[in-house]
């Protein structure tokens, strides 16, 4: 408070706050709120009236008041007025009523901050200045409601403090509400008011004791609950009841905020149970419910001592006669009835003994309560919750279950809500009387209420076992169509959800998603029809029918975004299979549609305004397969293609430029290149899908869509570098071995490169780089893989690299192929380069290798660096252009003998003379009889380059089945000038 | 005065327009609290206009910080927070038994008053708000909110906001919303007597007007 000071101009300290005057000196007080107009303080000050009084705002409300007010009201309030007048000892300034008045008054926002600036003004002066402790709690009146009113009223909680160590009721009741509303429990300066709260708490006066004990109650922090739980203790043994019940819910708090306080009151609350003032009862149940909450031993002892008093006071409570002060609508108390029927349900779970004492009165509750008043149901609710969690019979249970099925009947939408949400917790209890009713339940899924829409869907999808599930679907996605638009996602998620998890056939599950797709594709989300995908991509005997679905769904709903994208990669891929009608179903009527028909539908897709960079990268893919398709087709898709050679998107330029090329200049490659896609493996998708992370799903899903390779990459090598691109892209099991991933006939870098199978026959780890077509084809515009993709040099390179006629595998390495110049040895040296030389792999453009420079200097020819009769290791040679004392190797471990090895670790020791950077290893399994290999780069240099040669020490160890093994050996066979 | 906590720049440009606009409208709206206009189902035809959407359902907004603040070992089933506002959205009365920022405050007495003003009053008097859920029930033109647990018995809080605008019924004889304005600290010490720590203290009407009676002798 005292960081601002008054200012000294033309202001005597004894001149009254009277509205305009503050305002002068208010630019020294503080800087006003950041939302006041700036306007100059002076100015202001000259449009203000002068004259004190009257205000005019007051007059102006008084004009109005007459003409809009009810006659009643105005009496009213001049009435009040008039007593203000006469009761309010200060009269000087404005009173809380006029400023009141006057901030209603104010016409306009600015008007009024205008008042509230100056009442704050007027506020914080006769804060600062002394004599003014009369007006003390009228000015925190006001300051309360300027912060009802939003406005920041931060200096006013000093003066709350003061208030609460006044002496008397009035300023005291001020100061604690204060209190209660200008600060909570994390302001520091509670602590200050901590030692005023215990000196109240140990006042003569009840009414002040009840003003302590409620701000307490509201705003304690842990440290004062520790303080003052002694004292709140002691009131719990008060004769007065008011002062009994407040203690009871104060000490509710404590407990809340120190459970370890709770032992101190189990007896304290226990005994209050005996009490007949229902304000104690109810208060004292609560307590205990919290106790219970806090501490097992609260528990148990509430379970040894108290249940006969519960049930006793529920049986007075739903037995008594009309008691006019407690009755509700015919029902005497239902407060209290909710209080211990919930304390009962702590009491009784998991307790048999417990829930044995109470089946009687729950039955008595749940039969004899009337259930045509919200009071009445809200005890049954209640009386149903406790039923269903205790170890109650199974009698009362049913009677539970009926109890609901009324509820759910109701034409009340408050009593169907809270049927909803029962029968969802009552599920776990018992499936079978719920799903009795099923029917109901659909019903209010179609209501007009967004939250009973929205429980009884999260109910339905709980309800959907393997025999209801088409039935149900069938009248979710029915209603889809007339669905809420913001209810829609909701619906859809669920649907799909429903549709995957019990699709018992794949063409019910294909027939649902298509009808999802095509009424909310918008809102369905991208794993859904990745997942969608995958199952297609699958099921080869109903490719034809899911292409001709999706084409005509196309044409009705063109609209929806994930209709569309699903629709052309099936176009796409299975082009030929819509066009000649082919794997037709029994059931389905043939359709006609032509070559051109198909790639319109994609061309319209494309030009789709809705169409985002995604889908229409997926449309550009599935154009460039249907050149492959329809061959008659490929100069028209050559023309649209070339359409987007100038697109402002990169991405969709980039891939049209390409294909561009391909449709054009490699017409001999183009039909293997553009094969269809192999299966995804579907359950590895699954496993990915579960596990993969939002963060890598958005930017690289996209692509798993589209991309036309066999995704398997050589186990391990590229992994830790493209972890994520192995999670997309990698549909097979990537904890496969190396060997399970054998050379495929219709590997598309094979076919891309010409490779002859020959060599690769014999490729020990041939999981062929289909990085390559990832890159080449792949939509998803991932940073990464632009950068790999280096499209400004679409010079092709090719790389003198020494086969190594033993072990073969081809480089999955994009850069190799698409030029990537930059790309150091040392990078390739992490995935795995022993490799065959890439023939004038001049893919693209044609620009001739002699354009390309290559970073990698002159190869020396492999070594066989460690040959023993279980392991052999090749040291693949390189040196780096004008760096002589550089050499790369990269090591190729394998295995001669007939059994696995795992937990292989390769070590290598060099003289000091010589720097050693072993990069990580592409596994450490190194299966079998030679089947795969393990690869690992590193980079030794040697400074005394020419004057000593390398050499090195090596040391292998690994298990084998289970059994340790060690092997060491020194490689001197290194050639020389390294 | 609540557009201006909240919105874009583009209410704050509209803010003095729409100010006299509701001002216009605020007369219109101080119709007394009778018994039979208390339930909403009986409220007058000119009560029940807008049958428009909920401008943004529960399940959209981010997720809450009400529960963050509290001790996690136990989920109180208390009253998080008691918010008394009018159809233009002005707060008369706002108890928060969870501690929360003002500007959090005020966010929240904003969402609540978007979720209840527009619902149709056929609809639930339920209310998904952020992880919690608000029971509100509407008189004449004061929508009387309560914020509790998720699994809370609602109906029983139905009842609470009932007994509670009955209690100031008998208080004001007659309470309109200008008693509250007026009054306001005084509708804080009823609700003190009537609720405490987020839990209920007194069921007896009866015992809170005799309690009240008391206490207004002591001022």
């Amino acid at each position: 408070m005292g960081s601002w000071t008054r200012s000294g101009v033309n202001r005597s300290p004894h001149r009254p706050p009277s509205p305009p005057f503050p305002l002068l000196s208010r630019s020294t007080l503080r800087p006003p709120p950041a939302c006041f107009p700036p306007q100059l303080p002076t100015s202001r000050a000259s449009q203000i009236p002068r004259a004190p009084s009257p205000p005019p705002h007051l007059s102006r409300a008084c004009a109005r008041a007459p003409r809009d007010l009810k006659l009643d009201t105005v009496e009213k309030i001049v009435e009040d007025f008039a007593s203000d007048m006469a009761l309010n000892p200060f009269s000087s300034g404005t009173r809380l009523r006029d400023m009141i008045r006057a901030i209603r008054a104010s016409k306009t926002a600015a008007e009024e901050r205008a008042v509230v600036r100056r009442e704050c003004a007027a506020i914080r002066t006769a804060i600062s200045e002394r004599g003014q402790e009369g007006l003390r709690h009228r000015n925190m009146a006001k300051l309360m409601f300027i912060h009802m009113l939003g406005y920041p009223t931060h200096f006013g909680q000093m003066e709350c403090l003061k208030l609460i160590a006044a002496a008397g009721y009035p300023e005291k009741r001020i100061g604690y509400l204060g209190l209660m509303l200008l600060l909570d429990e994390r302001q520091e300066v509670l602590m200050l008011v901590t030692n005023s709260l215990k000196q109240d708490l140990n006042h003569s006066s009840p009414f002040i004791v009840g003003l302590a004990l409620c701000a307490l109650g509201n705003i304690c922090s842990a440290e004062m609950a520790r303080d003052l739980a002694p004292e709140v203790e002691k009131l719990l043994r008060s004769r007065d009841v008011n002062t009994k019940k407040k203690a009871a819910l104060c000490s509710v708090r404590i407990v809340r905020k120190v459970p370890d306080l709770a032992e101190n009151f189990i007896c304290l609350a226990a005994s209050l149970l005996k009490e007949k003032h229902h304000g104690v009862l109810i208060s004292a149940v609560q307590l205990c419910t919290e106790l219970c909450k806090a501490s097992k031993d609260a528990l148990e002892y509430l379970r040894k001592n108290c249940i006969e008093g519960l049930v006793r006071i529920l049986r007075d409570v739903s037995n008594s006669s009309y008691a006019p002060e407690y009755d509700v609508a015919g029902i005497s108390d239902p407060f209290l009835h909710i209080r211990v029927l919930k304390l009962m349900r702590m009491l009784g779970q998991g307790d048999t003994d417990c829930s044995e004492y109470m089946n009687d009165i729950l039955a008595q509750v749940a039969t004899k309560t009337e259930s045509n008043k919200n009071a009445g149901n809200a005890i049954l609710y209640e009386c149903v919750e406790t039923i269903m969690g205790i170890e109650a019979t199974s009698g009362l249970r049913v009677l539970a279950i009926n109890i609901l099925g009324r509820f759910l009947s109701n034409r009340d939408n408050n009593i169907r809500y809270v049927a909803l949400n029962i029968l969802m917790r009552a599920i776990t209890v018992d499936t079978q009387a719920v799903q009795r009713h099923r029917v109901t339940i659909l019903e209010c899924v179609k209501d007009a209420d967004a939250s009973i829409r929205k429980r009884a869907l999260e109910l339905v999808f709980l309800l959907v076992n393997d025999t209801n599930v088409k039935p149900l679907t069938k009248e979710l996605v029915d209603y889809l169509d007339v669905a809420d638009p913001d209810f829609k996602e909701d619906l859809t998620a669920k649907i799909c959800s429903i549709t995957e998890k019990f699709s018992q056939e794949k063409l019910w599950y294909l027939d649902q998603m298509f009808k999802v797709l095509s009424l909310a594709g918008n809102h369905v989300k991208d794993d859904v029809w990745h997942a969608l995908i995958v199952v297609i991509s699958n099921a080869s005997e109903l490719q034809g029918y899911a292409v001709r679905s999706l084409y005509m769904a196309l044409r009705a709903y063109s609209e929806q975004g994930s209709l569309l994208r699903v629709a052309v990669w099936c176009i796409g891929e299975y082009g030929e299979m819509l066009v000649n009608n082919l794997g037709m179903l029994e059931a389905e009527p043939p359709i006609t549609v032509t070559e051109s028909d198909a790639v319109d539908a994609v061309e319209l897709g494309f030009n789709c305004y809705s169409a985002d960079v995604t889908t229409r990268s997926m449309c550009l893919v599935a154009l460039l397969k249907l050149s492959s398709r329809f061959p008659s087709m490929s100069e028209r898709i050559k023309q649209i293609v070339a359409q987007n050679k100038e697109n402002m998107v990169l991405e969709l330029q980039q891939r049209s430029i390409e294909f561009g090329s391909i449709i054009q200049r490699h017409q001999s490659i183009r039909s293997s290149l553009l094969e269809r896609m192999p299966v995804l493996d579907e359950a590895a998708y699954l496993v990915k899908r579960a596990s993969a992370t939002q963060a890598t799903i958005p930017s690289y899903k996209p692509a798993s869509g589209v991309t036309p390779g066999d995704l398997k990459i050589p186990n391990g090598v590229a992994k830790p570098a493209a972890a994520p691109l192995v999670d997309l892209l990698d549909l097979s099991s990537d904890d496969a071995p190396v060997t399970s991933t054998s050379a495929t006939p219709n590997d598309f870098l094979q076919d891309l490169l010409g490779i002859g199978g020959t060599n690769l026959s014999t490729a020990g780890a041939p999981s062929a780089s289909t990085d390559i077509l990832m890159d080449l084809l792949s939509i998803g515009s991932s940073p990464s893989q632009n950068g790999l993709l280096d499209s400004s040099s679409p010079a092709q390179e090719k790389k003198p690299f020494s086969a190594v006629p033993q072990v073969v595998s081809l480089v999955p390495e994009p850069m190799d192929l698409l030029g990537s110049l930059s790309s150091s040895a040392s990078s390739s040296a992490g995935t795995k380069s022993s490799t065959i030389v890439p023939q004038a792999a001049d893919l693209l453009d044609g620009l001739s290798a002699s354009t390309s420079v290559s970073g990698i200097d002159d190869a020396c020819p492999s070594i066989t660096a460690f040959q023993s009769a279980t392991l052999k290791i090749v040291f693949d040679l390189r040196k780096q252009l004008g760096k002589p004392q550089e050499t790369t190797i990269h090591a190729t471990f394998t295995n001669l003998t007939s059994t696995t090895y795992t937990d292989f670790i390769f070590q290598a020791a060099v003289p000091k003379f010589i720097q050693l950077r072993l990069d990580p290893a592409s596994g450490n399994v190194v299966p079998a009889s030679g089947k795969g290999s393990v690869t690992q780069g590193f980079s030794v240099t040697n400074n005394q380059h020419g004057q000593k040669p390398l050499a090195m020490r090596i040391r292998m160890s690994y298990k084998v089945n289970g059994e340790d093994r060690l092997e060491q050996g020194q490689v001197s066979n290194f050639p020389p000038g390294l | 005065m609540i557009l201006q906590y909240h919105t874009s720049e583009i209410i704050i440009f509209t803010e003095n327009f729409l100010d006299n606009l509701l001002r216009g409208l605020v007369i219109e709206y101080f119709s007394v609290v009778r018994p039979d206009a208390a339930h909403p189902a009986n409220a007058t035809p000119a009560d029940q206009e807008t049958q428009t959407r909920l401008i943004a359902i529960p399940s959209q907004l981010p997720s809450s910080n009400l529960t963050t603040s509290q001790p996690s070992s136990s989920s109180p089933s208390m009253i998080r927070f008691i918010l008394l506002q009018n159809r233009q959205g002005k707060t008369r009365l706002a108890k928060y038994y969870v501690p929360l920022e003002d500007s959090e405050k005020h966010k929240v007495e904003y969402e609540v008053h978007r979720l209840v003003v527009n619902r149709d009053p056929k609809f639930t008097n339920f209310v998904e708000f952020r992880t919690h859920k608000v029971i509100y029930r509407r008189y004449a033109g004061l929508f009387f909110s309560i914020c509790v647990d998720i699994t809370d018995n609602e109906l029983v809080y139905l009842e609470c906001i009932h007994l509670f605008v009955e209690i100031l019924d008998h208080f004001f004889s007659n309470v309109c919303e200008l008693d509250l304005v007026f009054n306001f600290h005084k509708v804080y010490l009823i609700l003190d007597e009537f609720i405490l720590a987020g839990e209920l203290q007194e069921t007896s009407k009866k015992a809170i007007i005799e309690r009240m009676g008391e206490l207004e002798k002591l001022d």
